[in-house]
């Protein structure tokens, strides 16, 4: 259905520039100060302008969210894997890691601080933490739920236990996995942005801290326009990566029943 | 390593009409799931023996241990009492070459028809250490080989959520047979498919069967299905369940749909129809 989805996406992109129109629209007409809230177009000229300064800020802040989001994946594959495979473990293992996810992160930040000082370890470290939860629960979900029909057949042949997990257990994950993926790495960008806000010199979160303080709104509003910028880039880089690997489970139209 | 046959009072009988060597042997085998006061019979001790190269039909009302018998031999259930032998092994070993198809198609649905069907090559050796030289295409010319056999000639790219029933079970018996297996187990394989795709299937497996000569088992509530295929009927009694009767069926090969319409065929078909209905009447009044 090529048709619906081009429509569908132009209606979004109207949306988009709807949003920001009406925005514009209304600072002019109440006349809003930009102390308070700038205009879109202000916050875009400061964006361009100062972007030479923000680049090395963006780059702080991509580099602790990937690398974060990469220890995060690894810890939460391993942990899911273990999980995933042993009902045992999973029932035992379940409200330690529920206990974990229910501790808002930024009250961690300062643990982190104090032991690793200010600046990259603990955005690194809180981004961390903050994805790898999803990571977890999603693998050993999919692991978990592995129709036991499919495991028969290999079992039958005399397969081990790595051969079940590699040929079943694992792709039958897949899906559950890049889905997490995508939630993942926004956790884990709001992770790093969090602990650069509250403690850190460097990174877009630090630049919208100190034009804070400085009442220098709009640049206060480009940082954030930077955020959402990023997010969505790294979103739509795990929904195309997931679309590509693990198409045989999204099917719907394109069926050629016969 | 070859075990000693333990000793059984079937040791005496041989097995019908036949001198080929055991290829599988349940002795005194029960199997119990759960333990204590949840404990579920399944299975009461039964001993069977089956030639190599028989091709025997398991029939009985159901949920008797038709299934947990297939189960037993192919190593997916160990027995609680008893010993089952497999190719001269005890099962629990799991070094032989079995084929399996179960009733529902299980095809990997992230794996075309042709990957799926090649999947017991990636397992069984000798095939799996050649696996990564031959997938793309000895392996693969194997598996389409196979597909024209069943008549899913060319359908070996498609993805299994792109065929029907009939077909994926089709696919679902290229998988079983690929690895040439001497041993075949067949729980209810056509028991989703419409008339005509089942009997279309039963002469493709009479044919396979004929070309390869490898032992099989099948579990079936269908009794056209096992006097059509089975060079041997065993009846089992309903749950927990043991053998009832074992006979030998003497039509001659290759059989024809239309032979299950002449009285002879028609006459058996009775017989065995008579003994489940017995079977389950019997447990029937055992529960009341």
């Amino acid at each position: 259905m090529p048709d619906l989805d081009y429509r569908q996406k132009a209606w979004s992109a109207a949306l988009i520039v709807l949003f920001f129109v009406a925005w514009e629209l209304f600072c002019l007409m109440t006349g809003m100060s930009d102390l308070v809230l700038p205009r879109p177009s202000q916050v875009f000229v400061t964006l361009v302008d100062k972007f030479p300064i923000l680049w090395p800020h963006i780059l702080q802040t991509l580099a602790t969210t990937m690398i974060g989001f990469v220890l995060g994946v690894g810890l939460g594959v391993v942990l899911g894997a273990v999980i995933g495979v042993s009902k045992t473990a999973y029932d035992t293992a379940y409200p330690l890691l529920v206990g974990f996810s229910s501790i808002p992160k930024v009250a961690v930040v300062p643990i982190f601080v104090l032991w690793f000082g200010s600046g990259s370890v603990p955005a690194v470290l809180t981004a961390l933490s903050i994805c790898f939860f999803p990571i977890v629960v999603n693998i050993a979900t999919g692991l978990a739920t592995t129709e036991p029909e499919l495991e028969d057949v290999l079992k039958a042949l005399g397969a081990s236990k790595f051969d079940i997990l590699w040929n079943v257990g694992l792709p039958r994950t897949m899906p559950f996995f890049f889905a997490s993926l995508k939630v993942a790495i926004s956790y884990a960008f709001v992770g790093a942005v969090l602990s650069e806000t509250v403690a850190s010199n460097r990174g877009i979160g630090n630049v919208m801290m100190t034009a804070s303080s400085n009442f220098n709104v709009p640049l206060v509003f480009a940082g954030l326009f930077v955020l959402a910028g990023l997010g969505v880039a790294l979103y739509v880089i795990f929904s195309v990566i997931e679309g590509r690997v693990t198409g045989w489970a999204t099917r719907k139209n394109d069926m050629i029943a016969t | 390593m070859m075990r000693m046959q333990p000793q059984s009072e079937l040791q005496d009988t041989p097995v019908p009409g036949s001198a080929a060597p055991i290829a599988i042997e349940l002795s005194e085998a029960s199997v119990t799931f759960g333990r204590g006061p949840r404990a579920v019979p399944a299975l009461s001790t039964t001993s069977l023996r089956i030639a190599d190269g028989e091709f025997v039909a398991l029939v009985g009302p159901s949920g008797c241990g038709k299934s947990t018998i297939l189960r037993l031999v192919s190593g997916l259930v160990q027995p609680t009492s008893g010993v089952v032998i497999v190719g001269g092994r005890e099962v629990a070993a799991r070094a032989l070459r079995v084929g399996m198809a179960f009733q529902n198609p299980t095809m990997l649905p992230w794996m075309s028809i042709e990957r799926n069907i090649m999947l017991p090559l990636k397992i069984v050796e000798p095939f799996r250490s050649q696996f990564r030289r031959l997938r793309k295409t000895e392996f693969r010319d194997k598996a389409n080989a196979l597909l024209e056999q069943v008549g899913l000639k060319g359908f070996g790219n498609r993805y299994p959520w792109q065929l029907s029933g009939g077909m994926l079970q089709r696919a679902n018996l290229c998988r079983a047979l690929i690895h040439e297996p001497r041993m075949l187990l067949l729980d209810e394989p056509f028991g989703a498919l419409d008339q005509f795709t089942r009997e279309e299937l039963w002469s493709i497996l009479q044919d396979l069967w004929i070309a390869h000569k490898p032992t099989v088992l099948l579990v079936t509530h269908d009794l056209r299905e096992a006097a059509f295929l089975g060079s041997r009927i065993c009846v089992m009694s309903a749950r927990p369940g043991r053998i009832l009767d074992d006979s030998r069926v003497d039509f001659a090969r290759p059989r024809t749909v239309a032979m299950t319409f002449e009285p002879d065929f028609v006459a058996l078909n009775q017989k065995l129809r008579a003994f489940i209905v017995d079977a389950r009447t019997a447990s029937a009044q055992g529960a009341a």
